[in-house]
């Protein structure tokens, strides 16, 4: 099939990018750009471990083509990154929760809480656990991370 | 929302929760996982799968596939120079010898079976090739449950054989016992197949390099590699296995799952390949969790004293031996779990089907069988009327007795205060939320081994580095699953050697540059490196403390090593590390040292079921309420409360989080998890078919910590990751109980299967009685 040229604005730098049509956004990212915090885990947009924001909305990378992100700006959770790799204070508060154990979830996670928290202020833990249903997680029980989510969202 | 037991004085650094360095790149992002590398050149890989479960293999036609461009190899068994993985799982003490194949060559026995292996350019180009490699199937019969694949005249799904495995355990007069007791009551409790359900699915990397074979993959084994040398005809110097951070494993991830197939496709191609997994490949494809039959049969007397239990155990292992015999045996030795059973006769076995492979997933057989003896408890405490803790308190193990194996325990067992403050976590008992529903309270307490079976003589080896600047290394065989593997050896060095975490460096997870640690699996990792370390610091502590001594003009034994400083109690001086460091390099005193730490000895007979087993055990206790709603037959778990008596916490929060995961993990099992396989076809098709707990399934799971000091690992710890898995389906089980009066017996505990009960409970009349677990 053939390839065309698009730009993707991901965490705030322009990348030209080869690619086929039916290309997810997940492959170019992850297998194209390098961006090891997009990952796979299902393909079916059920694991939520492909999180990115488009626009400042929480997408699945591998529900999502490639050519569809064209002009739209992408966030990976390293987006957060401040100036030297700071982190972010909603990563603070993963972090000093212990809200990752093998972290494989980790940025899917962080992503869609921020945006739930960027819409509605101070979600309750209820609010909060709606917010993931489709960010799965297998090591921590989520009782940490929604820890982490709530101090971030009390500050 | 948590509760935690304040650190015990005396230690620094052991006991607090520090974010280490593996949490820093997880929360950054930064962390490479198995699917992250890419070389250059690289290829990618696939498997071509058996789509049925029973066949013989008239013919293999890989010449369409050969012709696709961008193809580089299209393998099947002739093209394995050794075709054969061998397993001996107990180390032939007792099970048949099976050969499994790389790739099936002329037979396969289940659905989803490698069959070929193709590398190409794209993973696109990999699948087009795949689909291209024709395969002729003459389907067979086939057979797919275990009592099926022990009757006469079954279907083989090996020549020699159905039954794997027959483990027995016996001691006193089972059959005299069960005569004289007061009271004898007997169950059947049924367990399904589980998915693992690792988020990051099985993925690696391998390349030639120096003319070594090296495969970069998520893996608990990187032992692995002697194998692999094996099946290539290698060396084993030729081969190295590098381990990276695991998103997950939980045993699926303890046999080899991509290595030997990007071994083959390195080797053949000379070029880099990259293989993983789709997550519907890993659904079909991967090892499960054993369905066990369990059928309990238990007297007592009158006064709720246990006499007698006979036990036998049947596990579907699927087409091949894995781990198999291991994980039954593991369900035999802890058949009665934490009670004291003074006759006792069990049998455990494992028998072959057509269903997908079953292997080690967290819990190893041991978990699985705690429904089948809690389930024994409360039906014991209901017919003699007495509270179910009080039975379970009159019955349970202390240190210095007896297991039906003979052997005697060496270590306290605080399960009674596991189960107290479980209770005590839980609150005040629910009421019901409205008219239709019930409510009860169910308690699960269990006995789960940490550490592998005493007869391989397990050894695990660490190798500790001052560097010249007062930093410190750690080289380390151990693999990370994203329990704080690594990091916890780097808490036990620096309360050692005083060195500051921040200056602490663990490599880990290769095999050709680190001294082996054995696999992480088994809940063994802290008990085996933790103690490496631990003696690795304490001897190199005991080398260098001489010249700080003199150093500082003190005695030896009156230093601190704390804060990157050694200092003497008298005079109040101090010298730095980095100060220490160059003056052992002054007077020729190493400042590296290599440790072997060895766990006990000794051997099981498999004849009289008698001799060693485990090392030793944790002891918990979980707590729930649960409602349930008598018109749909759905379950709501209220509260959850979990507690483990793990010796010493290392690392509080860790523990914590393994506890309040693996209790997740659990109430999946417990009541929506099903990886139902019909006919040797796996059902679930989609993750989105296979039902792990998502943040709204279940509430937070309540957490408390016993420290009795006791346990056989680094300063009294005991190991924590399978325990908390396995008292959840009782828990919810005896809950349910509690509730609707009648037990289920068969997992998962859907709304179907409660509708049912409560249909029984109609007929029978609600003979049940409730009670008060306050």
């Amino acid at each position: 099939m053939n390839k065309r040229q698009i730009t993707l604005t991901v965490n705030g730098r322009d990348h030209e990018v080869w690619v086929i049509p039916s290309d997810t956004l997940l492959d170019v990212l992850h297998d194209e750009l390098g961006m090891a915090d997009v990952r796979y885990g299902c393909g079916e947009g059920v694991c939520g471990t492909c999180t990115v924001l488009l626009d400042g909305d929480p997408v699945n990378g591998c529900l999502t083509l490639a050519v569809q992100a064209a002009g739209h700006q992408v966030t990976t959770m390293r987006g957060l990154l401040g100036a030297d790799d700071t982190l972010h204070p909603l990563q603070e508060c993963f972090l000093r929760r212990g809200a990752s154990q093998c972290g494989f979830c980790t940025p899917g996670m962080v992503l869609t809480s921020l945006d739930l928290i960027r819409r509605v202020g101070r979600p309750t833990r209820e609010e909060i656990r709606y917010a993931l249903v489709g960010n799965l997680c297998r090591c921590t029980g989520y009782t940490k991370i929604l820890d982490a989510i709530e101090e971030y969202a009390d500050q | 929302m948590t509760q935690l037991t304040e650190p015990r004085s005396g230690y620094r650094v052991v006991g607090t929760s520090p974010a280490h360095h593996d949490f820093v790149d997880k929360v950054k992002g930064s962390l490479h996982y198995a699917a992250d590398w890419q070389l250059p050149g690289m290829l990618h890989g696939r498997v071509v799968r058996s789509p049925v479960p029973s066949a013989r293999i008239t013919g293999i036609d890989v010449t369409a596939a050969r012709a696709l461009p961008g193809v580089f190899a299209v393998l099947t068994a002739a093209d394995v120079p050794s075709n054969q993985i061998v397993e001996r799982a107990s180390g032939g003490l007792a099970e048949l010898e099976v050969t499994v194949p790389v790739l099936a060559a002329d037979r396969v026995r289940y659905m989803g079976e490698p069959v070929a292996v193709v590398a190409a350019a794209t993973p696109q180009l990999a699948h087009e090739a795949a689909e291209l490699v024709a395969v002729d199937y003459e389907e067979l019969p086939g057979v797919f449950d275990v009592e099926a694949a022990r009757a006469d005249g079954a279907p083989r799904v090996h020549e020699v054989g159905n039954t794997l495995v027959s483990w027995q355990i016996h001691c006193g007069d089972v059959d005299a016992a069960l005569a004289a007791a007061d009271v004898v009551i007997e169950g059947e409790y049924c367990s399904q197949h589980v998915e693992h359900a690792y988020l990051e699915p099985e993925a690696g990397v391998g390349w030639l390099e120096n003319g070594v074979l090296t495969l970069r993959v998520s893996t608990q084994v990187i032992e692995h590699a002697a194998m692999i040398a094996h099946i290539l005809g290698l060396p084993q110097s030729k081969v190295r296995v590098i381990a990276a951070y695991m998103g997950g494993g939980f045993g699926g991830k303890e046999d080899m799952t991509v290595e030997p197939f990007l071994a083959l496709l390195v080797w053949h191609t000379r070029r880099p390949v990259r293989m993983i997994w789709d997550r519907q490949e890993s659904l079909v494809a991967s090892t499960k969790r054993h369905p066990f039959i369990m059928r309990y049969r238990t007297g007592a007397d009158r006064d709720g004293t246990i006499t007698a239990q006979r036990v036998e155990i049947l596990g579907d292992a699927g087409a091949y031996p894995n781990l198999s015999p291991r994980v039954l045996f593991a369900a035999a030795a802890c058949a009665c779990g934490p009670y004291r059973v003074p006759n006792a006769s069990i049998t455990s076995t494992a028998v072959f089907t057509n269903n997908v492979p079953a292997s080690a997933f967290r819990g190893f057989g041991a978990m699985q069988i705690v429904l089948g003896y809690e389930s024994q408890l409360d039906e014991l405490a209901a017919r003699l009327g007495l509270p179910r803790t009080e039975l379970r308190e009159r019955n349970f193990l202390a240190k210095g007795d007896l297991l039906p194996t003979g052997e005697r325990l060496d270590t306290c067992v605080e399960v009674a205060e596991t189960m107290r403050r479980a209770i005590g976590l839980l609150g005040e008992p629910p009421r019901p939320s409205a008219p239709g529903k019930l409510v009860g309270r169910g308690i699960g307490c269990n006995r789960h081994p940490y550490g592998r079976t005493i007869w391989f003589r397990d050894r695990a080896s660490a190798w500790l580095s001052l560097q010249a600047d007062g930093t410190l290394l750690i080289r380390s065989g151990v693999t990370d699953l994203g329990a704080g593997q690594a990091a916890s050896l780097c808490q036990i060095a620096a309360e050692v050697l005083g060195a500051r975490l921040d200056d602490i460096s663990v490599y880990i997870g290769d095999s050709a540059l680190n001294p082996p640690a054995g696999g992480t699996f088994a809940t063994r990792q802290l008990y085996m490196s933790g103690n490496a370390v631990l003696h690795a610091a304490q001897e190199l502590r005991d080398r260098m403390a001489p010249v700080a001594a003199d150093l500082l003009g003190a005695p030896a034994d009156d230093l601190e090593f704390a804060g990157g400083r050694v200092r003497a109690h008298r005079g109040d001086v101090s010298i730095t590390l980095a100060e220490l460091a160059a003056a052992c390099e002054q007077r020729a005193v190493s400042t590296a040292h290599l440790s072997t730490w060895r766990a006990q000895a000794g051997s099981f007979d498999p004849r009289t079921g008698q001799g060693d087993t485990f090392p030793d055990y944790t002891y918990g206790t979980h707590a729930a309420d649960v409602e349930v709603d008598v018109e749909t037959g759905q379950v709501t778990v209220l509260r959850y409360a979990a507690c483990h008596d793990v010796g010493r916490a290392i690392n509080p929060m860790r523990v914590q989080g393994q506890i309040q995961g693996g209790a997740m993990q659990g109430l999946g099992y417990a009541l929506t998890e099903d990886m139902a396989i019909q006919d040797g076809y796996v059902q679930a098709a989609l993750f989105a078919s296979y039902l792990i707990p998502n943040a709204r399934d279940f509430p937070d799971v309540l957490v408390d910590i016993v420290e009795s000091g006791e346990g056989k690992g680094p300063l009294g710890a005991r190991g924590i990751g399978e325990p908390p898995i396995g008292n959840v389906a009782a828990t919810i089980a005896s809950a349910i109980q509690d509730a609707i009066g009648v037990r289920p017996d068969r997992l998962p505990m859907t709304p179907e299967r409660i509708l049912a009960l409560l249909d029984e409970r109609t007929r029978q009349d609600g003979a049940a009685r409730k009670e008060d677990l306050t």
